[in-house]
């Protein structure tokens, strides 16, 4: 049976991600061992909804020294990791998979390069909107701005849980600001300006 | 003892009966908890998925405060526990980094320079006060009572610090010290899904069906959680979880801190007991008197 051809892609494109990517990886405490993995699937085993993405923890790093940082980014994996850590602990070569995931969001943020018809990275972006405007994050307020975003019916079943612990005091209409949000948006502004200076 | 509280947005809302019931416990156990003055929000997952120097800022800000008032922080929620100690983890692996926070930090004529140790009120009550101090201050203790104690991942992971990372029971031996049945069930530190309860409904739906599922058929009668998100997925969601699945859940879900409230006579308003949405079943308790030994 003749072999499938290798698709064509972008090799510009594959190296300014890689570059990209590595900048982000250089300044994880450990994130150089990503190197050292020897596709073991351990990080796949512990994970516990590796089962919902179309690629697996294993086959990102796979992909990744492959050269196909592209074909990660077009994925939902990176968006489905819940952030618990059971692949990093478990690793036998020590890499911070978990840290690396975050690496990836925020190279595909920065690239803007997302899976099709696919609005997580909204979620994050309205989060941190927040804090700039209140210094706290507003769980009500994100909540239906995600929702209004993505699919407003599901603000309906929703409806009744949020009217529950409304009742309880457990959730609020109004946003909770600090009192000294300038200084909040003084660290931001000035953050912001030293990475662009980088 | 006294340690600079760090309470996050959470506890302000949704996981207020957590917050009312650390502060109760605290105030019970004479250890001194001083509400770190206009704190910001400690970036979350959120902010390390958009930008990590920034997000890294944001946090320290809360870090330099705590240093100001001269103690260790105590952090309830475990998403802010884990975030603040990573952001400590950076700040001490790289040196252009650290200058790069101060540096943004000075823009709020703030600096961290002594680093603060970031502590969870778990960890602080089992190891800074001891099982047998809390033990000796309780005036019930409960009798029969069975508890599944629910870790979760974010305190015990990515770093050991004061717990096991997959067999963790400083929670276990300190609801047992208050009398309670403590069930051993194997998922203690499985995920629940976190943010995904907004983003992949399905998913973390599935997620806390198998955690409470399994927690039930191992006897538990609640379960307790250290973290506020997992309170939530766990408690809020149980009407969805028992649409979709056709099972009848009513597991309540608390907070170790209320339990431990409950032992120490403290009254259960004042634990937002009442603000559940699942009641805690009426617990059958022993005064201290009557209990001959421990």
């Amino acid at each position: 049976m003749p072999l499938e051809p290798i698709p064509e892609r972008n090799k510009t494109q594959e190296k300014e991600l890689s570059n990209a990517f590595w900048d982000q990886v250089k300044d994880i405490p450990h994130g150089e061992k990503i190197k050292n993995c020897i596709q073991c699937g351990t990080c796949t085993g512990s994970c516990p909804v590796s089962y919902m993405m179309d690629i697996t923890p294993r086959q990102t790093v796979a992909l990744f020294r492959s050269g196909h940082l592209q074909d990660i980014l077009h994925s939902r994996t990176i968006w489905i990791c819940a952030s618990c850590y059971s692949c990093t602990v478990r690793c036998p070569s020590g890499i911070q998979v978990t840290d690396l995931m975050y690496a990836l969001k925020r190279l595909a943020i920065e690239k803007e390069i997302y899976p099709p018809n696919f609005p997580v990275h909204a979620l994050s972006e309205a989060f941190i909107g927040n804090i700039y405007k209140y210094g706290r994050n507003f769980e009500m307020g994100l909540v239906l701005k995600y929702f209004m975003k993505t699919g407003p019916l599901k603000l309906l079943g929703n409806a009744g849980f949020g009217m529950k612990m409304y009742s309880r005091g457990r959730i609020s209409p109004f946003p909770n600001s600090i009192k000294k949000i300038s200084e909040v948006r003084a660290i931001i502004d000035r953050a912001k300006q030293l990475e662009e200076k980088k | 003892m006294e340690y600079a509280y760090y309470p996050g947005c959470s506890l302000e809302y949704t996981a207020k009966p957590y917050d009312h019931s650390v502060r109760e416990v605290f105030k019970a156990l004479d250890i001194g908890l001083r509400e770190i003055e206009d704190w910001n929000c400690c970036g979350a997952t959120m902010y390390m998925s958009v930008d990590k120097m920034v997000g890294c800022a944001v946090s320290a800000r809360n870090l330099a405060l705590a240093q100001n008032m001269g103690c260790d922080i105590c952090a309830p929620c475990s998403s802010c526990y884990t975030i603040l100690r990573k952001t400590n983890r950076q700040l001490a692996w790289n040196a252009h980094t650290r200058d790069q926070i101060n540096e943004a930090l000075k823009a709020a004529n703030l600096s961290y320079t002594k680093p603060v140790e970031v502590r969870h009120p778990l960890d602080i009550l089992t190891n800074d006060i001891g099982l047998k101090v809390i033990q000796d201050k309780c005036t019930k203790f409960f009798d029969g009572l069975k508890v599944a104690p629910y870790y979760g991942c974010q305190i015990v992971r990515p770093v050991y610090h004061f717990d096991d990372i997959d067999e963790p029971m400083t929670m276990d031996d300190l609801l047992k010290t208050i009398g309670l049945n403590v069930v051993d069930y194997p998922d203690k530190v499985r995920c629940c899904g976190g943010m995904l309860m907004t983003t992949f409904e399905d998913v973390a739906l599935d997620l806390n069906e198998h955690l409470i599922t399994s927690a039930e058929e191992n006897g538990a009668d609640v379960i307790a959680t250290v973290c506020p998100l997992c309170q939530m997925n766990l408690e809020s969601y149980q009407e969805k979880i028992n649409q979709k699945f056709g099972t009848n859940h009513k597991m309540p879900i608390v907070y170790f801190s209320q339990l431990v409230g409950m032992a120490l006579g403290i009254d259960p308003k004042k634990l937002g007991l009442d603000t559940l949405l699942i009641p805690m079943p009426s617990a059958k308790m022993t005064a201290k008197a009557e209990r001959a030994t421990v």
